[in-house]
């Protein structure tokens, strides 16, 4: 067991600043639940209309990759330039393709 | 050890080509010190900051002022959430860094530790205080350490009301009855050095400069902001009609600068030592509130704990 904790959990707040836009990582802050973390994330995060709807996450429920993972997952994707548009050379009479 | 150097080469090489360093990766244990003692003394000086002003709130002159003081001293409870959260990204707990202030091993900025004697005071700090504030942070948008960074654009998107309004309340008091122009008059002069000390020392003699500006925490010394500072407001005094408290000012053609006077290190020495007018009030109106805060968050853990067993128990029943 580790010392007993004092300070209540830490949420992660993701806000959806309109509609039509996905929710996007503003921060964090600590609340003893999850209405809680909701309503101080209005307080903390959207003073100034910045959202439309909230999204708060426990951090220790987040599994994240870690940097030195960064090589093994990210760089197979470098040699498959074929995934891209402009990999193929067509003539110019093909407009906007 | 190899790996160590790798690491490292990898981080010198995000710092010089201007990549910021994310929460997980590697870095320096001086790089993460220096980051959690500035975002941390930060974060501490944002919420102490509300106290001068929090001082004004009830004796307001008008609804309007009293609405807008309180939005702004809710921001700057706000500004310190954010930066707890950025520190906290480091590895340090809230709780180690709020007993660090109150224990008094972590500073915050010396200005907060003036009194704010008059209503005039809300002004000069909102366009001198502020106004400094703001050419401080600008520059830490652009911090190496992202969390940092991003918590700095919400600041500085925010500082601007505060600056605008407190040039407002100097701009009526100065175009009002002779009291309240003298008033205005009064708080400029004493609140006009130490915003120059806001800058910290000069920068023959700054500590931590050098180390941080390699790192690119900090972007520009101490004596170029400060002469950014003196440059930006002197011409803002004429306009209000008010004059700065400094014999020394004048403007150099020859730079491109207002040459200004002396600042009184010793008077700053004393109050970051401690022995400001009002250090000692300051934290134990802090330590007060925090400990009669603790019986609601106890009572808050206590709940959110019985509802969520009595979660558990339901659906184990059901």
């Amino acid at each position: 067991m580790s010392a007993p904790k004092t300070e209540w959990p830490l949420w992660e707040v993701f806000i959806r600043s309109r509609q039509g836009l996905s929710h996007k990582h503003v921060g964090s802050l600590h609340a003893a639940d999850a209405t809680m973390a909701i309503s101080n994330a209005r307080d903390v995060y959207t003073r100034r209309q910045e959202g439309t709807s909230i999204w708060v996450v426990k951090a220790e429920d987040i599994t994240a990759s870690t940097p030195s993972d960064k090589d093994v997952l990210f760089d197979p994707a470098n040699d498959k330039i074929y995934r891209h548009p402009t990999f193929y050379d067509l003539p110019d009479e093909v407009k906007n393709m | 050890m190899t790996q160590e150097m790798d690491l490292n080469q990898r981080f010198e090489a995000y710092i010089a080509s201007d990549q910021k360093i994310e929460a997980k990766d590697w870095m320096p244990d001086a790089y993460r010190k220096t980051l959690i003692r500035q975002i941390s003394q930060h974060a501490h000086s944002e919420i102490i900051g509300m106290q001068p002003e929090g001082n004004w709130i009830t004796r307001a002159p008008s609804l309007k002022r009293k609405s807008i003081l309180l939005a702004k001293v809710q921001d700057e409870a706000g500004h310190g959430l954010y930066l707890y959260s950025a520190a906290e990204t480091l590895g340090i707990s809230r709780d180690e860094m709020l007993n660090a202030l109150h224990t008094g091993k972590s500073k915050y900025s010396s200005i907060f530790n003036y009194p704010t004697l008059a209503w005039a005071d809300i002004g000069a700090i909102g366009w001198l205080v502020d106004g400094a504030a703001i050419m401080n942070q600008v520059p830490l948008c652009k911090c190496s350490y992202g969390p940092y960074a991003r918590a700095m654009v919400r600041v500085c998107k925010e500082e601007s009301f505060h600056q605008r309004q407190g040039f407002e309340i100097m701009l009526n008091l100065s175009n009002g009855k002779p009291e309240q122009k003298e008033m205005a008059q009064d708080a400029l002069n004493r609140w006009w050095w130490p915003s120059l000390m806001m800058f910290g020392p000069n920068d023959a003699s700054s500590k931590h400069s050098e180390q941080n500006m390699r790192w690119k925490i900090k972007r520009f010394s101490n004596d170029e902001l400060r002469q950014r500072f003196v440059d930006m407001t002197v011409p803002q005094a004429e306009l209000l009609g008010l004059t700065v408290p400094d014999p020394d000012l004048n403007w150099n053609e020859a730079t491109g600068h207002y040459d200004f006077g002396p600042i009184n290190w010793s008077e700053f020495e004393q109050v970051v030592a401690g022995n400001g007018p009002c250090n000692r009030e300051r934290i134990e109106t802090r330590v007060t509130a925090h400990e009669n805060g603790a019986w609601v968050r106890d009572a808050a853990a206590a709940y959110a704990a019985k509802s969520a067993e009595r979660a558990a128990s339901q659906t184990s029943a059901a």
